[in-house]
Protein backbone atom coordinates (compact mmCIF):
# COMPACT_ATOMS: atom_id res chain seq x y z
CA UNK A 1 0.00 0.00 0.00
CA UNK A 2 1.26 3.39 -0.97
CA UNK A 3 1.23 6.16 1.57
CA UNK A 4 -0.53 9.15 -0.03
CA UNK A 5 -0.24 11.73 2.72
CA UNK A 6 0.56 12.17 6.37
CA UNK A 7 -0.44 14.74 8.89
CA UNK A 8 1.71 15.19 11.98
CA UNK A 9 0.60 17.08 15.12
CA UNK A 10 -1.29 19.53 12.99
CA UNK A 11 -3.18 22.51 14.36
CA UNK A 12 -5.25 24.66 12.04
CA UNK A 13 -8.01 27.24 12.10
CA UNK A 14 -9.09 30.69 11.03
CA UNK A 15 -7.40 33.80 12.38
CA UNK A 16 -7.06 33.32 16.13
CA UNK A 17 -9.67 30.62 16.26
CA UNK A 18 -8.05 27.19 16.52
CA UNK A 19 -10.43 24.59 15.12
CA UNK A 20 -8.12 21.58 14.95
CA UNK A 21 -5.56 20.80 17.58
CA UNK A 22 -2.69 18.36 17.41
CA UNK A 23 -4.18 16.10 14.78
CA UNK A 24 -2.24 13.23 13.26
CA UNK A 25 -3.38 10.98 10.45
CA UNK A 26 -2.16 8.96 7.48
CA UNK A 27 -3.95 8.13 4.28
CA UNK A 28 -2.98 5.13 2.13
CA UNK A 29 -4.04 4.05 -1.32
CA UNK A 30 -7.14 1.91 -1.07
CA UNK A 31 -8.42 3.75 2.00
CA UNK A 32 -12.07 4.71 2.25
CA UNK A 33 -12.29 6.93 5.31
CA UNK A 34 -15.49 8.47 6.60
CA UNK A 35 -14.91 11.71 8.48
CA UNK A 36 -17.64 12.30 11.00
CA UNK A 37 -18.10 14.78 13.79
CA UNK A 38 -20.33 17.61 14.99
CA UNK A 39 -20.84 20.84 13.04
CA UNK A 40 -17.93 23.15 13.68
CA UNK A 41 -15.82 20.21 14.80
CA UNK A 42 -13.23 20.82 12.09
CA UNK A 43 -14.03 18.29 9.34
CA UNK A 44 -13.98 20.86 6.55
CA UNK A 45 -10.97 22.62 8.07
CA UNK A 46 -9.09 19.32 7.99
CA UNK A 47 -9.71 18.68 4.32
CA UNK A 48 -9.09 22.30 3.37
CA UNK A 49 -5.72 21.99 5.09
CA UNK A 50 -5.00 18.82 3.14
CA UNK A 51 -5.91 20.64 -0.08
CA UNK A 52 -3.60 23.52 0.79
CA UNK A 53 -6.43 26.05 1.09
CA UNK A 54 -5.63 26.72 4.75
CA UNK A 55 -2.11 27.03 6.07
CA UNK A 56 -1.53 25.02 9.24
CA UNK A 57 -0.83 27.01 12.42
CA UNK A 58 1.61 24.35 13.53
CA UNK A 59 2.48 20.79 12.67
CA UNK A 60 3.13 19.22 9.32
CA UNK A 61 1.29 18.11 6.22
CA UNK A 62 3.32 15.88 3.93
CA UNK A 63 1.89 15.02 0.52
CA UNK A 64 3.40 12.04 -1.25
CA UNK A 65 1.33 12.76 -4.33
CA UNK A 66 1.03 15.97 -6.33
CA UNK A 67 -1.62 18.43 -5.26
CA UNK A 68 -3.35 18.15 -8.62
CA UNK A 69 -3.67 14.43 -7.98
CA UNK A 70 -6.29 15.09 -5.32
CA UNK A 71 -9.86 15.32 -6.60
CA UNK A 72 -12.06 17.68 -4.62
CA UNK A 73 -15.82 17.97 -4.30
CA UNK A 74 -16.63 20.99 -2.14
CA UNK A 75 -19.78 21.61 -0.15
CA UNK A 76 -22.51 22.57 -2.57
CA UNK A 77 -23.39 25.74 -0.66
CA UNK A 78 -19.91 27.09 -1.43
CA UNK A 79 -20.84 27.23 -5.11
CA UNK A 80 -22.49 30.27 -6.71
CA UNK A 81 -25.37 28.58 -8.49
CA UNK A 82 -26.22 31.67 -10.55
CA UNK A 83 -22.76 31.87 -12.07
CA UNK A 84 -23.01 31.85 -15.88
CA UNK A 85 -21.31 28.55 -16.61
CA UNK A 86 -22.47 25.37 -18.33
CA UNK A 87 -22.15 21.80 -17.09
CA UNK A 88 -19.48 20.82 -19.61
CA UNK A 89 -17.30 23.80 -18.62
CA UNK A 90 -17.63 22.97 -14.92
CA UNK A 91 -16.46 19.43 -15.63
CA UNK A 92 -13.60 20.60 -17.83
CA UNK A 93 -12.46 22.95 -15.07
CA UNK A 94 -11.40 19.79 -13.23
CA UNK A 95 -8.42 19.74 -15.53
CA UNK A 96 -7.66 23.33 -14.72
CA UNK A 97 -3.88 22.93 -14.81
CA UNK A 98 -4.19 22.77 -18.59
CA UNK A 99 -6.36 25.89 -18.70
CA UNK A 100 -3.55 28.41 -19.23
CA UNK A 101 -3.34 29.18 -22.94
CA UNK A 102 -5.97 26.53 -23.66
CA UNK A 103 -7.65 28.93 -26.09
CA UNK A 104 -5.09 28.00 -28.72
CA UNK A 105 -5.09 24.25 -28.34
CA UNK A 106 -7.57 21.65 -29.44
CA UNK A 107 -7.82 20.01 -26.00
CA UNK A 108 -9.33 16.95 -27.66
CA UNK A 109 -8.25 14.56 -24.93
CA UNK A 110 -9.62 16.77 -22.20
CA UNK A 111 -12.97 17.18 -23.98
CA UNK A 112 -13.27 13.44 -24.54
CA UNK A 113 -12.49 12.75 -20.90
CA UNK A 114 -15.19 15.19 -19.80
CA UNK A 115 -17.74 13.66 -22.18
CA UNK A 116 -16.97 10.13 -21.04
CA UNK A 117 -17.36 11.10 -17.37
CA UNK A 118 -20.70 12.76 -18.11
CA UNK A 119 -21.79 9.60 -19.91
CA UNK A 120 -20.61 7.43 -17.04
CA UNK A 121 -22.74 9.44 -14.59
CA UNK A 122 -25.67 9.39 -17.01
CA UNK A 123 -25.87 13.15 -17.39
CA UNK A 124 -24.72 13.68 -20.99
CA UNK A 125 -28.10 15.15 -21.83
CA UNK A 126 -27.55 18.16 -19.60
CA UNK A 127 -24.05 18.96 -20.85
CA UNK A 128 -24.97 22.43 -22.14
CA UNK A 129 -27.28 23.45 -19.32
CA UNK A 130 -26.29 26.31 -17.03
CA UNK A 131 -25.61 24.93 -13.57
CA UNK A 132 -28.36 27.08 -12.10
CA UNK A 133 -30.97 24.87 -13.75
CA UNK A 134 -29.80 21.60 -12.21
CA UNK A 135 -31.38 19.58 -9.43
CA UNK A 136 -29.38 18.82 -6.30
CA UNK A 137 -28.53 15.32 -7.50
CA UNK A 138 -27.46 16.49 -10.96
CA UNK A 139 -25.30 19.16 -9.38
CA UNK A 140 -23.47 16.63 -7.21
CA UNK A 141 -22.92 14.37 -10.23
CA UNK A 142 -21.42 17.30 -12.14
CA UNK A 143 -19.07 18.13 -9.29
CA UNK A 144 -18.11 14.49 -8.95
CA UNK A 145 -17.21 14.47 -12.67
CA UNK A 146 -15.11 17.58 -12.15
CA UNK A 147 -13.31 15.96 -9.21
CA UNK A 148 -12.53 12.91 -11.36
CA UNK A 149 -11.18 14.80 -14.40
CA UNK A 150 -7.57 14.47 -13.27
CA UNK A 151 -7.90 10.75 -12.52
CA UNK A 152 -6.94 11.47 -8.91
CA UNK A 153 -5.23 9.09 -6.53
CA UNK A 154 -7.18 10.59 -3.66
CA UNK A 155 -10.78 11.79 -3.83
CA UNK A 156 -11.92 14.22 -1.15
CA UNK A 157 -15.65 14.85 -0.76
CA UNK A 158 -17.31 17.35 1.55
CA UNK A 159 -20.92 16.38 2.28
CA UNK A 160 -21.76 15.06 -1.20
CA UNK A 161 -25.20 13.91 -0.07
CA UNK A 162 -26.68 17.27 0.88
CA UNK A 163 -29.62 18.46 -1.23
CA UNK A 164 -29.94 15.12 -2.99
CA UNK A 165 -32.84 12.72 -2.95
CA UNK A 166 -32.56 9.36 -1.22
CA UNK A 167 -32.34 7.48 -4.50
CA UNK A 168 -29.31 9.35 -5.65
CA UNK A 169 -27.71 9.14 -2.24
CA UNK A 170 -27.68 5.36 -2.45
CA UNK A 171 -26.46 5.49 -6.04
CA UNK A 172 -23.70 7.92 -5.10
CA UNK A 173 -22.33 5.71 -2.35
CA UNK A 174 -22.36 2.67 -4.62
CA UNK A 175 -20.45 4.71 -7.20
CA UNK A 176 -17.93 5.73 -4.57
CA UNK A 177 -17.46 2.12 -3.54
CA UNK A 178 -16.69 1.31 -7.18
CA UNK A 179 -14.29 4.28 -7.48
CA UNK A 180 -12.54 3.13 -4.32
CA UNK A 181 -11.06 0.25 -6.31
CA UNK A 182 -8.96 2.82 -8.18
CA UNK A 183 -8.44 5.57 -5.64
CA UNK A 184 -8.45 6.38 -1.95
CA UNK A 185 -11.48 8.29 -0.69
CA UNK A 186 -11.89 10.73 2.15
CA UNK A 187 -15.57 11.44 2.74
CA UNK A 188 -17.13 13.96 5.09
CA UNK A 189 -20.64 13.22 6.15
CA UNK A 190 -23.06 14.27 8.84
CA UNK A 191 -24.88 11.01 8.34
CA UNK A 192 -22.84 8.45 10.21
CA UNK A 193 -25.53 5.79 9.86
CA UNK A 194 -25.43 5.72 6.08
CA UNK A 195 -21.73 6.16 5.47
CA UNK A 196 -20.66 3.48 7.93
CA UNK A 197 -22.30 1.02 5.53
CA UNK A 198 -19.86 1.98 2.77
CA UNK A 199 -16.64 3.25 4.27
CA UNK A 200 -13.84 1.00 5.48
CA UNK A 201 -12.74 3.12 8.42
CA UNK A 202 -14.11 6.04 10.39
CA UNK A 203 -12.33 9.07 11.77
CA UNK A 204 -14.09 11.27 14.25
CA UNK A 205 -13.15 14.94 14.13
CA UNK A 206 -14.04 17.18 17.03
CA UNK A 207 -11.13 19.54 17.59
CA UNK A 208 -9.07 16.37 17.95
CA UNK A 209 -9.11 13.37 15.68
CA UNK A 210 -9.86 9.81 16.68
CA UNK A 211 -9.19 7.20 14.10
CA UNK A 212 -11.43 4.17 14.32
CA UNK A 213 -10.04 1.21 12.41
CA UNK A 214 -13.36 -0.23 11.28
CA UNK A 215 -16.69 0.96 9.94
CA UNK A 216 -18.72 -0.12 12.91
CA UNK A 217 -18.73 2.25 15.75
CA UNK A 218 -20.77 2.19 18.93
CA UNK A 219 -22.35 5.01 20.81
CA UNK A 220 -20.05 4.36 23.73
CA UNK A 221 -17.02 4.66 21.49
CA UNK A 222 -18.36 7.87 20.04
CA UNK A 223 -18.89 9.18 23.54
CA UNK A 224 -15.40 8.22 24.60
CA UNK A 225 -14.04 9.96 21.49
CA UNK A 226 -15.90 13.03 22.68
CA UNK A 227 -17.74 13.09 19.37
CA UNK A 228 -21.32 14.23 19.95
CA UNK A 229 -23.43 13.48 16.90
CA UNK A 230 -26.99 13.74 15.82
CA UNK A 231 -27.89 10.51 14.18
CA UNK A 232 -30.83 10.30 11.84
CA UNK A 233 -31.76 7.04 10.22
CA UNK A 234 -33.76 7.00 7.03
CA UNK A 235 -36.29 4.60 5.62
CA UNK A 236 -34.96 2.96 2.50
CA UNK A 237 -31.28 3.76 2.35
CA UNK A 238 -29.11 0.86 3.39
CA UNK A 239 -27.45 1.82 6.62
CA UNK A 240 -25.88 0.31 9.65
CA UNK A 241 -27.40 1.55 12.79
CA UNK A 242 -24.71 2.13 15.28
CA UNK A 243 -25.79 -0.34 17.81
CA UNK A 244 -29.12 -1.95 18.27
CA UNK A 245 -31.57 0.23 20.04
CA UNK A 246 -35.34 0.43 19.85
CA UNK A 247 -36.00 1.43 16.27
CA UNK A 248 -38.39 3.88 14.77
CA UNK A 249 -38.17 4.90 11.19
CA UNK A 250 -37.19 8.44 11.80
CA UNK A 251 -35.63 9.31 15.08
CA UNK A 252 -32.93 11.40 16.44
CA UNK A 253 -30.57 11.01 19.34
CA UNK A 254 -28.45 13.62 20.87
CA UNK A 255 -25.61 12.42 22.95
CA UNK B 1 -31.13 58.89 -42.48
CA UNK B 2 -29.55 61.93 -44.11
CA UNK B 3 -29.27 63.57 -40.73
CA UNK B 4 -27.38 60.53 -39.49
CA UNK B 5 -24.93 60.69 -42.39
CA UNK B 6 -24.55 64.39 -41.82
CA UNK B 7 -23.74 63.77 -38.16
CA UNK B 8 -20.82 61.57 -39.15
CA UNK B 9 -19.24 64.48 -41.00
CA UNK B 10 -18.66 66.17 -37.64
CA UNK B 11 -15.41 65.17 -35.95
CA UNK B 12 -16.86 65.42 -32.46
CA UNK B 13 -19.64 63.05 -33.42
CA UNK B 14 -17.28 60.49 -34.98
CA UNK B 15 -15.22 60.65 -31.79
CA UNK B 16 -18.31 60.14 -29.66
CA UNK B 17 -19.36 57.20 -31.84
CA UNK B 18 -15.93 55.57 -31.50
CA UNK B 19 -15.94 56.27 -27.75
CA UNK B 20 -19.24 54.48 -27.33
CA UNK B 21 -17.95 51.51 -29.33
CA UNK B 22 -14.70 51.25 -27.34
CA UNK B 23 -16.50 51.79 -24.04
CA UNK B 24 -18.90 49.00 -24.95
CA UNK B 25 -16.00 46.61 -25.59
CA UNK B 26 -14.12 47.25 -22.36
CA UNK B 27 -17.19 47.63 -20.14
CA UNK B 28 -19.02 44.71 -21.74
CA UNK B 29 -16.19 42.27 -21.08
CA UNK B 30 -14.95 43.58 -17.72
CA UNK B 31 -18.53 44.08 -16.53
CA UNK B 32 -19.37 40.44 -17.24
CA UNK B 33 -16.45 39.44 -15.04
CA UNK B 34 -17.54 41.86 -12.30
CA UNK B 35 -21.18 40.76 -12.33
CA UNK B 36 -20.41 37.04 -12.52
CA UNK B 37 -18.00 37.28 -9.65
CA UNK B 38 -20.35 39.49 -7.63
CA UNK B 39 -17.81 42.26 -7.11
CA UNK B 40 -20.07 45.09 -8.25
CA UNK B 41 -19.81 46.83 -4.89
CA UNK B 42 -15.99 46.70 -4.96
CA UNK B 43 -16.11 48.24 -8.42
CA UNK B 44 -18.38 51.00 -7.12
CA UNK B 45 -15.86 51.69 -4.37
CA UNK B 46 -12.98 51.90 -6.84
CA UNK B 47 -14.97 54.20 -9.12
CA UNK B 48 -15.80 56.71 -6.45
CA UNK B 49 -12.37 56.54 -4.83
CA UNK B 50 -10.91 57.64 -8.16
CA UNK B 51 -12.46 61.07 -7.62
CA UNK B 52 -9.69 61.65 -5.08
CA UNK B 53 -7.20 61.37 -7.93
CA UNK B 54 -9.20 63.76 -10.10
CA UNK B 55 -9.13 66.38 -7.32
CA UNK B 56 -5.40 65.88 -6.84
CA UNK B 57 -4.84 66.12 -10.58
CA UNK B 58 -6.50 69.55 -10.59
CA UNK B 59 -4.52 70.70 -7.57
CA UNK B 60 -1.15 69.50 -8.90
CA UNK B 61 -1.88 70.58 -12.46
CA UNK B 62 -1.55 67.10 -13.98
CA UNK B 63 -4.14 65.28 -16.12
CA UNK B 64 -6.96 64.38 -13.70
CA UNK B 65 -7.33 60.98 -15.40
CA UNK B 66 -3.76 60.07 -14.43
CA UNK B 67 -4.60 60.88 -10.82
CA UNK B 68 -7.81 58.89 -11.12
CA UNK B 69 -5.86 55.90 -12.46
CA UNK B 70 -3.46 55.93 -9.54
CA UNK B 71 -6.26 56.32 -7.01
CA UNK B 72 -8.42 53.59 -8.46
CA UNK B 73 -5.62 51.02 -8.53
CA UNK B 74 -4.53 51.95 -5.00
CA UNK B 75 -8.08 51.75 -3.68
CA UNK B 76 -8.58 48.37 -5.33
CA UNK B 77 -5.51 47.07 -3.53
CA UNK B 78 -6.46 48.93 -0.35
CA UNK B 79 -9.90 47.32 -0.18
CA UNK B 80 -8.34 43.86 -0.47
CA UNK B 81 -5.62 44.69 2.04
CA UNK B 82 -8.02 46.08 4.65
CA UNK B 83 -10.32 43.11 4.50
CA UNK B 84 -7.69 40.36 4.27
CA UNK B 85 -4.98 41.68 6.60
CA UNK B 86 -6.73 44.35 8.63
CA UNK B 87 -9.71 42.15 9.49
CA UNK B 88 -12.15 44.86 8.44
CA UNK B 89 -15.39 43.46 7.01
CA UNK B 90 -15.19 43.68 3.24
CA UNK B 91 -18.26 45.87 2.73
CA UNK B 92 -17.07 48.27 5.43
CA UNK B 93 -13.62 48.33 3.84
CA UNK B 94 -15.21 49.26 0.50
CA UNK B 95 -17.24 52.06 2.11
CA UNK B 96 -14.13 53.48 3.79
CA UNK B 97 -12.19 53.72 0.51
CA UNK B 98 -15.25 54.90 -1.41
CA UNK B 99 -15.86 57.87 0.89
CA UNK B 100 -12.18 58.57 1.58
CA UNK B 101 -11.53 59.03 -2.15
CA UNK B 102 -14.55 61.31 -2.56
CA UNK B 103 -13.50 63.36 0.48
CA UNK B 104 -9.93 63.82 -0.78
CA UNK B 105 -11.29 64.84 -4.18
CA UNK B 106 -13.64 67.45 -2.73
CA UNK B 107 -10.91 68.95 -0.52
CA UNK B 108 -8.41 69.26 -3.37
CA UNK B 109 -10.93 70.67 -5.82
CA UNK B 110 -11.76 73.28 -3.17
CA UNK B 111 -8.06 74.06 -2.59
CA UNK B 112 -7.38 74.46 -6.32
CA UNK B 113 -7.21 78.18 -7.04
CA UNK B 114 -9.76 79.43 -9.55
CA UNK B 115 -12.29 77.40 -11.43
CA UNK B 116 -11.89 73.64 -11.99
CA UNK B 117 -12.64 73.20 -15.70
CA UNK B 118 -14.60 70.14 -16.85
CA UNK B 119 -15.32 69.03 -13.30
CA UNK B 120 -18.90 68.23 -14.20
CA UNK B 121 -17.77 66.13 -17.16
CA UNK B 122 -15.77 63.86 -14.83
CA UNK B 123 -18.75 63.45 -12.53
CA UNK B 124 -21.48 63.04 -15.12
CA UNK B 125 -19.58 62.24 -18.30
CA UNK B 126 -19.45 64.06 -21.60
CA UNK B 127 -19.05 61.70 -24.51
CA UNK B 128 -19.29 64.54 -27.05
CA UNK B 129 -16.07 66.10 -25.79
CA UNK B 130 -13.88 62.97 -25.70
CA UNK B 131 -10.51 63.84 -27.22
CA UNK B 132 -8.58 61.90 -29.85
CA UNK B 133 -5.83 61.18 -27.31
CA UNK B 134 -8.37 59.63 -24.96
CA UNK B 135 -9.73 57.56 -27.84
CA UNK B 136 -6.29 56.07 -28.49
CA UNK B 137 -6.03 55.09 -24.82
CA UNK B 138 -9.49 53.54 -24.95
CA UNK B 139 -8.52 51.62 -28.07
CA UNK B 140 -5.35 50.32 -26.40
CA UNK B 141 -7.35 49.19 -23.38
CA UNK B 142 -9.99 47.48 -25.54
CA UNK B 143 -7.27 45.57 -27.41
CA UNK B 144 -5.52 44.55 -24.17
CA UNK B 145 -8.78 43.33 -22.66
CA UNK B 146 -9.78 41.36 -25.76
CA UNK B 147 -6.35 39.69 -25.92
CA UNK B 148 -6.23 38.97 -22.19
CA UNK B 149 -9.69 37.42 -22.08
CA UNK B 150 -9.06 35.43 -25.27
CA UNK B 151 -5.68 34.07 -24.15
CA UNK B 152 -6.78 33.25 -20.62
CA UNK B 153 -10.50 32.63 -21.11
CA UNK B 154 -10.64 29.32 -19.25
CA UNK B 155 -8.29 30.39 -16.49
CA UNK B 156 -10.43 33.46 -15.78
CA UNK B 157 -13.63 31.43 -16.00
CA UNK B 158 -12.42 28.73 -13.59
CA UNK B 159 -10.99 31.18 -11.05
CA UNK B 160 -14.15 33.29 -11.12
CA UNK B 161 -16.46 30.31 -10.75
CA UNK B 162 -14.71 28.52 -7.90
CA UNK B 163 -11.61 30.19 -6.52
CA UNK B 164 -10.89 27.48 -3.95
CA UNK B 165 -11.06 24.72 -6.54
CA UNK B 166 -8.81 26.72 -8.87
CA UNK B 167 -6.28 26.98 -6.04
CA UNK B 168 -6.31 23.21 -5.56
CA UNK B 169 -5.52 22.87 -9.28
CA UNK B 170 -2.46 25.08 -8.89
CA UNK B 171 -3.78 27.90 -11.07
CA UNK B 172 -2.06 31.27 -10.36
CA UNK B 173 -5.18 32.58 -8.61
CA UNK B 174 -3.63 35.54 -6.78
CA UNK B 175 -1.76 36.77 -9.85
CA UNK B 176 -4.96 36.73 -11.90
CA UNK B 177 -7.01 38.43 -9.18
CA UNK B 178 -4.39 41.16 -9.13
CA UNK B 179 -4.23 41.57 -12.92
CA UNK B 180 -8.01 41.62 -13.24
CA UNK B 181 -8.25 44.23 -10.48
CA UNK B 182 -5.87 46.45 -12.48
CA UNK B 183 -7.94 45.94 -15.64
CA UNK B 184 -11.10 46.86 -13.73
CA UNK B 185 -9.43 50.05 -12.48
CA UNK B 186 -8.22 51.02 -15.95
CA UNK B 187 -11.63 50.31 -17.47
CA UNK B 188 -13.29 52.52 -14.92
CA UNK B 189 -10.83 55.37 -15.35
CA UNK B 190 -10.83 55.40 -19.14
CA UNK B 191 -14.62 55.33 -19.28
CA UNK B 192 -15.12 58.13 -16.77
CA UNK B 193 -15.23 60.63 -19.65
CA UNK B 194 -18.00 58.67 -21.35
CA UNK B 195 -20.61 58.46 -18.62
CA UNK B 196 -18.93 59.93 -15.55
CA UNK B 197 -18.00 58.64 -12.10
CA UNK B 198 -21.54 58.70 -10.80
CA UNK B 199 -22.96 56.63 -13.67
CA UNK B 200 -20.15 54.32 -14.75
CA UNK B 201 -21.33 51.38 -12.68
CA UNK B 202 -24.33 51.17 -14.98
CA UNK B 203 -22.16 50.41 -18.04
CA UNK B 204 -20.61 47.57 -16.05
CA UNK B 205 -23.89 46.04 -14.90
CA UNK B 206 -26.96 46.89 -17.02
CA UNK B 207 -25.79 45.46 -20.39
CA UNK B 208 -24.72 42.36 -18.46
CA UNK B 209 -28.15 42.06 -16.85
CA UNK B 210 -29.68 42.34 -20.31
CA UNK B 211 -27.30 39.71 -21.69
CA UNK B 212 -28.04 37.47 -18.71
CA UNK B 213 -31.70 37.39 -19.72
CA UNK B 214 -30.68 35.63 -22.92
CA UNK B 215 -27.71 33.50 -21.89
CA UNK B 216 -26.13 31.90 -18.86
CA UNK B 217 -22.79 31.16 -20.42
CA UNK B 218 -19.78 33.32 -19.52
CA UNK B 219 -18.34 33.79 -23.03
CA UNK B 220 -21.66 34.51 -24.70
CA UNK B 221 -22.59 36.89 -21.92
CA UNK B 222 -19.48 38.93 -22.72
CA UNK B 223 -20.27 39.14 -26.41
CA UNK B 224 -23.94 40.02 -25.85
CA UNK B 225 -22.98 42.59 -23.21
CA UNK B 226 -20.68 44.35 -25.65
CA UNK B 227 -23.51 44.37 -28.19
CA UNK B 228 -26.14 45.72 -25.82
CA UNK B 229 -23.75 48.29 -24.35
CA UNK B 230 -22.91 49.58 -27.82
CA UNK B 231 -26.51 49.61 -29.03
CA UNK B 232 -27.76 51.54 -26.02
CA UNK B 233 -24.81 53.93 -26.01
CA UNK B 234 -25.29 54.79 -29.66
CA UNK B 235 -29.04 55.25 -29.40
CA UNK B 236 -28.55 57.25 -26.20
CA UNK B 237 -25.98 59.40 -27.95
CA UNK B 238 -28.39 60.17 -30.81
CA UNK B 239 -31.22 61.00 -28.44
CA UNK B 240 -29.03 63.18 -26.27
CA UNK B 241 -27.74 65.05 -29.31
CA UNK B 242 -31.11 65.66 -30.92
CA UNK B 243 -32.95 66.49 -27.69
CA UNK B 244 -29.97 68.43 -26.30
CA UNK B 245 -29.97 66.65 -22.93
CA UNK B 246 -26.93 65.29 -20.99
CA UNK B 247 -25.33 62.35 -22.85
CA UNK B 248 -24.24 60.21 -19.86
CA UNK B 249 -27.66 60.19 -18.26
CA UNK B 250 -29.40 59.56 -21.59
CA UNK B 251 -27.14 56.59 -22.33
CA UNK B 252 -27.91 55.04 -18.94
CA UNK B 253 -31.60 55.65 -19.43
CA UNK B 254 -31.45 53.88 -22.80
CA UNK B 255 -29.57 50.96 -21.19
CA UNK B 256 -32.38 50.48 -18.69
CA UNK B 257 -35.06 50.77 -21.37
CA UNK B 258 -33.27 48.16 -23.46
CA UNK B 259 -33.05 45.87 -20.44
CA UNK B 260 -36.77 46.26 -19.79
CA UNK B 261 -37.58 45.61 -23.44
CA UNK B 262 -35.48 42.43 -23.67
CA UNK B 263 -36.85 41.17 -20.37
CA UNK B 264 -40.41 41.82 -21.53
CA UNK B 265 -39.89 40.04 -24.85
CA UNK B 266 -38.33 37.09 -23.06
CA UNK B 267 -41.24 36.90 -20.60
CA UNK B 268 -43.83 37.07 -23.36
CA UNK B 269 -42.08 34.47 -25.51
CA UNK B 270 -41.59 32.03 -22.62
CA UNK B 271 -45.19 32.40 -21.42
CA UNK B 272 -46.40 31.51 -24.92
CA UNK B 273 -44.58 28.17 -24.83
Amino acid sequence: MKKLLEIKNLSAGYDDNVVLENVSMEVYSGDFIGLIGPNGGGKTTLIKTILGLIKPISGELILHISKTNIGYLPQVNQIDKRFPITVIDVVRSGKADSALFSSFRKNTEEKEKAESLLAEMGISAIRNKPIGELSGGQMQRVFLCRALMNEPELLVLDEPSTYVDNNFEGELYLKLKELNEQMAILLISHDVGTISFFVKTIACVNRNLHYHPSNIISEEQLASYNCPLQIITHGNIPHTVLKLHDEHDHHEHTH
Amino acid sequence: MNILIELFTYDFFVNAFLASLLAAISCGIIGTYIVSRRIVFISGGITHASFGGIGMGYYLGINPLVGAGIFSILSGMGIQLFSSKGKVREDSSIAIWWSLGMAIGIIFVYLTPGYAPNLMSYLFGSILTVSTGELWLMLALAVIIILFFTFFYRTILYISFDEDFAKTSDLPVNLFNYLLMILISLTIVLNIRVVGIILILSLLTIPQATANVLTREFGRMMVYSVGFAFLASFIGLLISYSADIPSGATIIFTQVLLFGLVKLIKMLSSSRK
